[in-house]
């Protein structure tokens, strides 16, 4: 094939186009496309210049130091508490998110959150449960093999057990480990 | 209420939680009666982007009934329904003020990258989101829309996140008349791009995927070719030779985090959350894309460092358009667009979950099994 200046397979035409796909060209005219221009105004309703202020929470709350100031509005659907709490505001006091250590820090913050959580389930009464929790028992319903057969993301999927349980088997070896050297001491 | 809570990685449960109250005036609080599992959910529910806490209410694609207003809210009444944008925008900052809703600068404390969004973890502001029976709704003046008489409630649920990225990911890639478009991911996004694609003028539209179910959803309801990626041992030099070896003149990403196709990268990005996702098929569509192409990426990456290969960008010459929708301004266009009988967004659902079964709705979503495209949650009120 020789490279010249067309396009060696020219598209169909516009007639063409338009009797096969409904709609066909209905925002050929970029005018017509609500994005285009990129930046434009709009009239949103607003009836603030700036909006009025959400009261503080007692105990502050965390925000980027990439922040000058505090949001007006902001979420205060699960406030900051114990050991993850602290690992997230040391996050949020100390790193911007230039900062690869800003989030891993808080990746931290949610291993250790759910690790707790799911602890503290234990002694309550609701404590998780991995059978219904993770909505396995869909499978039952469908065909979970001819589902997946061929499928490229079951190349990878041996290893979410090793992922999911690691940290915990990890953790319990360090737990023996740890107590066995205490018993020895004694 | 009855809510459905995170309890770490690949668990949620359904529990009762305490009913969210106004926290400014000018909120709102709806009654959910319609919500859906989006694509970028996952991310979440997989444990991949940061500051996700246990106890949070996910979800930011949903409709519902007015159930108390703040006392500045001057647009809506208790008793409207309304459909409700994903993006939380205070509608005077810079950045709203130049329709940059997506990028609002006064509602995510926790952030500057990214805007506020409806349950999508402290990243996005630390707000609940609507896979539950009420939610805390800021800004009622400016985002949410009372849903048109004329209009399906499920073509005006999907028109809250799903359709409406769709179209706005078919518009970063700047299509001119004849362009051939590649869409890689054939989840409820990239099916709605390819199918805006037209609307703009495409000449060609190829969708990429593995699953048959969305390939066939590709064809029947985007018009499109499809490529399952699994048949060919190099997916862009599939694509080259597909293109008169020039390459698609706009490629548009509608995958983001997840992506399967390199182990390793897969591995790396969405398993062991050393990059801010897999960018497997960022890299597909900068190696796809002709030179001087577009690249349009809708697909939700998490906020660290990727392996991205942004040198071959550069000496291609390519523009990249990036954004999370700003929802809201689409929508008087796509009001049109539905009422004219052009599309019809409803046509990606395929299952519809009560909320109290929404631990096995989101296995189903995150394994892609039994053909599910898009799942609808109904609370128990609804």
């Amino acid at each position: 094939m020789a490279y010249t200046a067309d396009k060696p397979t020219p598209p169909p035409s516009a007639e063409e186009l338009r009797a096969r796909i409904p709609g066909w060209g209905a925002d050929l005219d970029p005018a017509d496309r609500p994005a285009f221009p990129k930046e434009q105004s709009l009239d949103l309703n607003a009836h603030w210049d700036f909006p009025d202020e959400q009261p503080e929470p007692p105990g502050g709350r965390e925000r980027s130091i990439e922040h000058g100031r505090l949001t007006p509005v902001f979420g205060t659907a699960q406030p900051l508490h114990g050991v993850s709490g602290a690992i997230r505001r040391y996050a949020y006091d100390r790193f911007s998110e230039a900062r690869a250590a800003h989030w891993l820090l808080l990746i931290a913050g949610d291993r250790v959150d759910a690790g707790g959580a799911h602890l503290r389930s234990l002694f309550s009464r609701h404590p998780d449960n991995p059978i219904t929790e993770t909505g396995v028992l869909a499978e039952r319903r469908w065909s979970p093999i001819g589902d997946r057969l061929g499928r490229a993301d079951v190349r990878h999927q041996w290893i979410d057990p090793f992922l999911i349980a690691g940290p915990w088997i990890l953790g319990a070896a360090g737990v023996v480990v740890v107590a066995r050297r205490l018993l020895r001491r004694r | 209420m009855r809510a459905m809570t995170y309890r770490g990685p690949y668990k949620v449960r359904v529990e009762d939680k305490a009913d969210p109250g106004i926290e400014h005036p000018n909120d709102a609080i709806v009654r959910v009666e319609r919500a859906a599992i989006c694509g970028s959910d996952l991310h979440l529910y997989h444990g991949m982007i940061p500051d996700t806490r246990i106890g949070h209410t996910f979800g930011h694609e949903f409709i519902g009934r007015i159930e108390q207003v703040g006392s500045s809210v001057q647009n809506l009444s208790v008793g409207d329904r309304v459909m409700v944008p994903f993006n939380i925008a205070c509608g005077t900052c810079f950045f709203c003020a130049r329709g940059l809703l997506s990028n609002c600068h006064n509602v995510n404390a926790n952030a500057t990258a990214v805007g506020g969004i409806y349950g999508y973890s402290h990243t996005a502001g630390g707000y609940d989101g609507g896979q539950a029976e009420l939610v805390r709704v800021p800004f009622a003046d400016v985002g949410p829309r009372v849903i048109p008489e004329w209009m399906d409630d499920e073509d005006a649920l999907l028109l809250t996140d799903a359709f409406s990225t769709g179209y706005f990911g078919a518009q970063l890639g700047d299509i001119v008349e004849g362009d051939t478009v590649v869409v890689f991911g054939a989840g409820p996004v990239g099916l709605a791009a390819a199918r805006s694609s037209w609307l703009m003028g495409a000449g060609r539209v190829i969708v990429v995927d593995q699953i048959d179910a969305r390939l066939e959803k590709a064809r029947s309801f985007a018009f499109a070719e499809t490529l399952d990626y699994r048949e060919h041992r190099d997916i862009v030099v599939e694509l080259k030779r597909q293109t008169d070896w020039l390459g698609a003149d706009v490629v548009i990403d509608a995958v983001g985090a997840e992506a399967d196709g390199h182990f390793l990268q897969h591995l790396t990005g969405a398993k062991l959350k050393l990059q801010a996702g897999s960018p497997v098929a960022l890299n597909w569509a900068i190696d796809s894309v002709r030179k001087g192409g577009t690249v349009s990426v809708m697909g939700a990456y998490g906020p660290l460092f990727s392996a991205v290969k942004f040198g071959d960008a550069m000496n291609k010459g390519l523009t990249i358009h990036t954004n999370q929708a700003p929802v809201a301004r689409q929508w008087p266009r796509l009001f049109e667009h539905i009422r004219e009988g052009r599309i019809s967004p409803r046509e990606l659902i395929t299952h519809r979950i009560p909320l109290e079964h929404i631990a096995e709705g989101y296995h189903m979503v995150s394994a892609k099994i039994d053909g599910l495209v898009k799942a609808v949650i109904l609370p128990p009120t609804a």
